[in-house]
């Protein structure tokens, strides 16, 4: 079986875009093109913020694919890990399940099938997850509100270095702000093996209102596109676990 | 899909509720909830009179690989690390999706630390034996227990036996640790990687060691963490004679559970050694009274035996 490579989207934030497109479409097509959208929305530890101001996080995970939590500052360290699993194996089972349907039947999942069977393509499924190689693209919100939660999401990516590092397979990160000095969207962090290298250069903070979420999205979307014209990642570039 | 994680089918699930299931048919009678972890509930059910820890979750892939742990700790069975599997099957709730849920022996027992307080640190030494024995068994099966910490060890009772309660975080070796807790996790503080392997468990086990002894965990700070760590130990009196096996732990010295066994068993020898050296003084005293005894009855018995 060829090993392949999963895209993901990691995106920060703590409040609502007002700023370009739908991020919501923009992660639709973010989709389509191979790349998993996951968002966490950090919460204000004094419960502030109105509820509603927080949908657009789930919204835009639901039709990027990915997985959405909300969360306070001081669990977020275990959150990005978490989301960041759990969306790997939620992307290499929907993978399966397609192999699946193939074999079975159109109707077939994963859950028509008894416990002792799922658990054996769980194992695969989890093989998958260990080996296959995973380059994820953090997408910090860094405009005024997020003044005193950088230092903690800064800690918290560094941390799923550690983690994700641990694997067998290789992991490249690169990271961007929105909004950017002179752009919607600027990067801090050049794809790299580790997340060590951003401690020196984390982002400094933008004043004003504007949250261009879309945009961000984006901007995202062709750095994934922009690092395999100009650089080879190995011999397996470019193709998904869908030819594995 | 994942992002409704706010919705909770937990509603359902009410002491007596009667939960059939799906593929196998056995029959579970609720009684209470005993724990709730980050994966699932684990509630105390009844099966034909017997009491059983049964595990309800909604996510059903994480569920899935919970039992394939299970299922291979089952085939290296002859340690006493987790609770054995005995059914693994879906429910279906009244309304909402279909929720996964397996079915573990019940252990009952009483939480490290207030046994500990309850029958003397005397058996601390004891324990550290069972479970690094315990250790070096699932390592050689290939698999490191990754979320070792104070909260999933149980001591169960006659005679008391160490015994660990969940298998979440069971990792192969060579892998990524699945799941584990900052202050036990040497990732945290920066004293090695989180790959699953036997010297990872053994940092956690040294910080459970020391973690038996505060009240709450304590956090990094400015202080190299290895510094911050010692010092902490050193406070702790009853650990005195483990120091240097427990600090050999925290920086990754120690190759396998074994090696550490030997030590601590070591520490344990010399100290009853100590022990006996100081009293055998009294012994000797005693034993002499003894003889004088027996020698004057048998004295008297002479007298009146003509």
């Amino acid at each position: 079986m060829k090993k392949g490579t999963l895209k993901q989207i990691l995106l920060i934030t703590d409040g609502c875009s007002n700023k370009g497109e739908d991020p919501a479409a923009t992660a639709a097509l973010a989709r389509e093109q191979g790349i998993t959208v996951n968002v966490i929305g950090i919460l204000e530890d004094d419960h502030s913020e109105e509820p509603d101001g927080l949908m657009e996080v789930e919204n835009i995970a639901l039709s990027g694919g990915g997985v959405s939590q909300l969360v306070y500052q001081q669990a977020l360290s275990q959150t990005v890990q978490m989301v960041t699993k759990q969306a790997m194996t939620q992307t290499l089972q929907g993978f399966v399940n397609l192999e699946l349907q193939q074999i079975l039947g159109s109707d077939q999942t994963m859950e028509d099938l008894a416990p002792d069977k799922r658990g054996e393509i769980m194992e695969v499924v989890e093989d998958m997850g260990e080996t296959c190689d995973l380059e994820v693209l953090v997408l910090v919100d860094t405009s005024a509100s997020m003044h005193d939660k950088l230092p903690t999401v800064k800690e918290a990516l560094i941390d799923l270095s550690i983690s994700l590092n641990a694997r067998i397979g290789r992991n490249r990160f690169c990271m961007l702000q929105f909004p950017g000095k002179r752009r919607d969207a600027e990067k801090i962090l050049d794809w790299s093996p580790k997340f060590d290298a951003v401690s020196n250069s984390f982002p400094k903070l933008m004043s004003g209102g504007v949250t261009p979420t879309g945009p961000a999205i984006r901007e995202a979307m062709h750095q994934f596109g922009r690092k395999s014209l100009l650089r080879s990642f190995g011999r397996n570039d470019g193709q998904d676990l869908e030819q594995a | 899909m994942m992002g409704k994680t706010w919705s909770k089918p937990e509603q359902w699930l009410r002491p007596g509720l009667k939960i059939v299931g799906k593929w196998h048919q056995n029959e579970y009678v609720l009684k209470r909830k005993l724990g709730q972890g980050a994966i699932g509930t684990v509630y105390l059910c009844e099966m034909n009179g017997q009491l059983v820890a049964l595990k309800m979750s909604e996510k059903n892939t994480s569920m899935t690989m919970e039992v394939n742990v299970l299922k291979s700790l089952e085939k290296a069975r002859d340690h006493c690390l987790g609770p054995s599997l005995l059914d693994v099957d879906d429910w279906q709730p009244p309304h909402g999706p279909v929720l996964s849920f397996y079915v573990m022996e019940y252990i009952q027992g009483e939480p490290l630390r207030t046994f500990l307080q309850r029958n003397g640190t005397d058996w601390l030494g004891v324990f550290m034996l069972q479970l690094l024995d315990d250790l070096d068994k699932l390592h050689e099966a290939g698999w490191v227990c990754g979320d070792l910490k104070l909260e999933n060890l149980l001591v169960t009772n006659t005679p008391p036996r160490i015994r660990w309660i969940d298998v979440g975080g069971t990792t192969k070796i060579g892998r990524a640790i699945k799941e584990y807790t900052e202050f036990y996790d040497r990732g945290y503080w920066g004293m090695g990687s989180r790959k699953a392997e036997p010297s990872y468990d053994l940092f956690a086990f040294a910080m459970v060691c020391i973690g038996l002894f505060y009240a709450s965990t304590f956090e990094r700070g400015k202080q190299q963490p290895e510094v911050l760590i010692r010092r902490r130990l050193h406070r702790v009196q009853t650990l005195r004679p483990f120091e240097a096996c427990i600090m050999k732990a925290i920086t990754g010295k120690y190759r396998s559970a074994k090696q550490m066994h030997q030590d601590i068993s070591h520490v344990l020898q010399q100290m009853k050694a100590k022990k006996r050296d100081s009293s055998s003084s009294d012994a000797f005293l005693m034993e002499g009274a003894g003889m004088l005894l027996l020698a004057g009855g048998y004295y008297l018995l002479s007298l009146f035996i003509p």
